[in-house]
């Protein structure tokens, strides 16, 4: 392990997808995620890799799109307001199976709403921001040190699935400074490339027996593959069949499953005896675990799962911590209510489910809270 | 001579254009510019965006790229700078660059990167069946400007050269030799190119303005069209083709792998 460096969350972001093999950084400045774009800015070049600073949201992760088929890693990043624009293409890429990374800073909206304030405001807009059914696996950091891990991991999954992938995390995980001892021997996945030469025979959507993935190839290699947001087969040509089109969408969204091993990366604090549980994300899981040693010194059973994998929802983990001990499931949002719904929905009414919601811009306060909270627990 | 089937994805054949569609005679002209200068197929991407002759990669036989409706060029942009030894093309509606890819496009024009843009400008939106678009001009009709239309059109030539375009032409699909030409100097000039070309949309266009078929449409660019003149500022045709711009600046490639070398990186 490496001495420990004072490093910002969007700076250890870049650092990780660095790390990941990021050769093509294109973005749009836009707060609190402005600082991925500068330090990807002075740190590419160093690696031979490029930035390039585009004239909106869309641009950027086109180019990044053209990037990817081109055969580099490349990611963007921003932040409500241009999460919304980027929309249009994140399906693209869904659609395509392009391998991209989008660095998602939440801030309180709608609209410019609070640009420099903390929210968790697009949890479900990451999940269902784009038109029609798409996976969309979303990585949530907690720390400066998971940011660059969770980085890597945001580019392994983009390559390993062939789809977009968001890291998304809040503004006070993105901007808080923290000493971080990062080792030097994380995991980097290259997508798979087609083991035949090129031919008149090649076709770029074809699954291996087995997968449900397609290798892929790059432009310039002499394949001379076609790729569309069309609906297509696996020639990669549009077509309105509608039996080939359920089985891509069948493909698409089959190949990002909930009970993938790989996505098992979700924390268990004193979940084995608890009777209050409970389930957060991003920066309100560092308050939430403070409570938990609160409550726990007072002699209250009390548990914390944090989701570090939002999308898809980790049914599997999350299930398992059901047992008959739990009265409580708690989930603190920085929203007035996003992602309880599909906690609430998993949870099957094997135990009571609350939201403590702040929709204020402000970070949770411990006592705060924990006022709340004991006011479900004593309920 | 160019044989052009020798390029076409015949198994994908028939295509959707109309019959008397300018589309296949822009395709045909970029492909016989490519082959005319030899560049090396499996180093040349074809890209575009959404709309009617958007749809021509899928005909052309390289590693082509039907994107989303106006962002051809930022994705183009990024094949680029991922792959400065791809030769990049972009074919492009008048809708798809000068509305809905409007920003993408003057942002390419002053950016410089290689690229070459063929816009095939039939003055209307053929796909959606044919309401104006930024190019339709004043007082012609369309589904949408059923009284006749009161947007002023763009002129795309001096927009790309007023946006920083180092190479800018207008041809027409009449005018077809000539164009090809044109694209042929447009893949040859180091920068960001643009060729517009006139078509014509027998379908919704032509009928909707009573032009008649597509034999009288391409009398019409015959005799709508006259040459671009040194030192001429005023002419009596609607339409002058001809090549406007042809400039040299930095390429944006170029100017990035020097800030590698600034940054103490490798290519």
């Amino acid at each position: 392990m490496s001495k420990a460096i004072l490093l910002q969350g969007n700076e250890a972001c870049v650092m990780g997808a660095i790390k990941a093999g990021m050769r093509l950084f294109a973005g749009y400045p836009i707060t609190p995620s402005s600082e991925i774009a500068e330090q990807s800015s002075i740190l590419l070049p160093k690696v031979g890799g490029k930035f390039l600073q585009m004239e909106d949201e869309i641009a950027s992760i086109a180019a990044v799109c053209g990037a990817s088929l081109a055969g580099k890693k490349a990611m963007t990043a921003t932040s409500g307001p241009g999460f919304s624009l980027k929309q249009e293409l994140i399906g693209y890429a869904a659609m395509a199976e392009l391998p991209i990374v989008v660095a998602m800073i939440m801030r309180a909206g709608p609209s410019t709403g609070l640009p420099t304030s903390p929210a968790q405001g697009d949890v479900m807009q990451a999940r269902w921001g784009t038109h029609g059914d798409h996976p969309m696996i979303t990585l949530c950091p907690s720390s400066v040190k998971e940011m660059y891990e969770l980085t890597i991991k945001a580019f392994n999954f983009a390559e390993m699935y062939r789809t977009p992938v968001l890291l998304m995390t809040d503004e006070v995980i993105a901007h808080m400074r923290e000493g971080v001892a990062l080792e030097d021997d994380y995991e980097v996945v290259d997508r798979v490339h087609p083991a035949e030469a090129p031919s008149k025979d090649y076709l770029p959507y074809k699954v291996e027996e087995g997968s449900m993935v397609p290798p892929m190839a790059a432009y310039g290699e002499g394949y001379h593959f076609h790729v569309t947001g069309l609906s297509h087969g696996e020639t990669g040509f549009p077509t309105n069949t509608p039996a080939v089109h359920e089985k891509l969408m069948a493909r698409i969204n089959g190949k990002v499953k909930e009970n993938d091993p790989n996505f098992a990366i979700n924390e268990k604090y004193m979940t084995d005896d608890a009777e209050h549980i409970f389930v957060a994300y991003g920066s309100v899981a560092r308050t939430s675990m403070n409570i938990v040693k609160r409550l726990r010194s007072e002699g209250i059973k009390a548990g914390l799962f944090t989701v570090k994998m939002l999308w898809p929802f980790p049914k599997t983990e999350y299930q398992s911590l059901l047992n008959e001990n739990v009265k409580n499931i708690i989930v603190p949002e920085m929203n007035l209510g996003q992602y309880v719904g599909e906690v609430e929905r998993y949870t099957e009414g094997k135990a009571k489910v609350s939201l403590i919601a702040k929709a204020s811009g402000e970070l949770f306060k411990t006592e705060e809270l924990y006022n709340d909270v004991m006011a479900v627990i004593s309920k | 001579m160019t044989n052009v089937q020798d390029y076409l994805r015949e198994s994908h054949m028939p295509h959707i254009w109309c019959p008397g569609c300018g589309n296949g005679i822009v395709m045909g002209n970029i492909i016989r510019a490519i082959d005319e200068l030899g560049l090396d197929r499996d180093k040349t991407v074809i890209v575009s965006g959404i709309g009617c002759s958007s749809r021509a990669p899928g005909y052309m036989d390289f590693d082509t790229l039907h994107t989303a409706h106006g962002r051809a060029l930022p994705f183009a942009t990024g094949i680029k700078m991922a792959n400065p030894d791809l030769h990049v093309i972009v074919i492009s509606g008048d809708g798809d660059a000068t509305a809905i890819g409007g920003n993408h496009f003057i942002h390419a024009c002053r950016r410089n990167v290689d690229i070459t843009l063929v816009v095939v400008n039939n003055c209307i939106y053929g796909m959606t069946s044919g309401q104006f678009s930024p190019m339709t001009p004043t007082g012609k009709f369309a589904t949408t400007a059923v009284y006749g239309n009161i947007d002023r059109p763009f002129d795309l030539v001096n927009l790309a050269g007023g946006a920083g375009a180092t190479y800018v032409a207008r041809g027409s699909v009449y005018h077809a030799m000539q164009t090809k030409n044109y694209i042929k100097h447009a893949i040859e000039h180091k920068g960001f190119s643009v060729v517009e070309c006139l078509s014509t949309c027998p379908t919704y266009y032509g009928r909707r303005n009573k032009i008649g078929d597509a034999v009288s449409m391409m009398e019409r660019l015959r005799d709508d069209c006259t040459m671009l003149k040194p030192g001429v500022t005023e002419y009596d045709k609607p339409f002058v083709i001809g090549e406007f711009v042809n400039r040299e600046a930095k390429e944006y490639t170029e100017a990035y792998d020097e800030v590698i070398m600034k940054a103490g990186g490798k290519k």
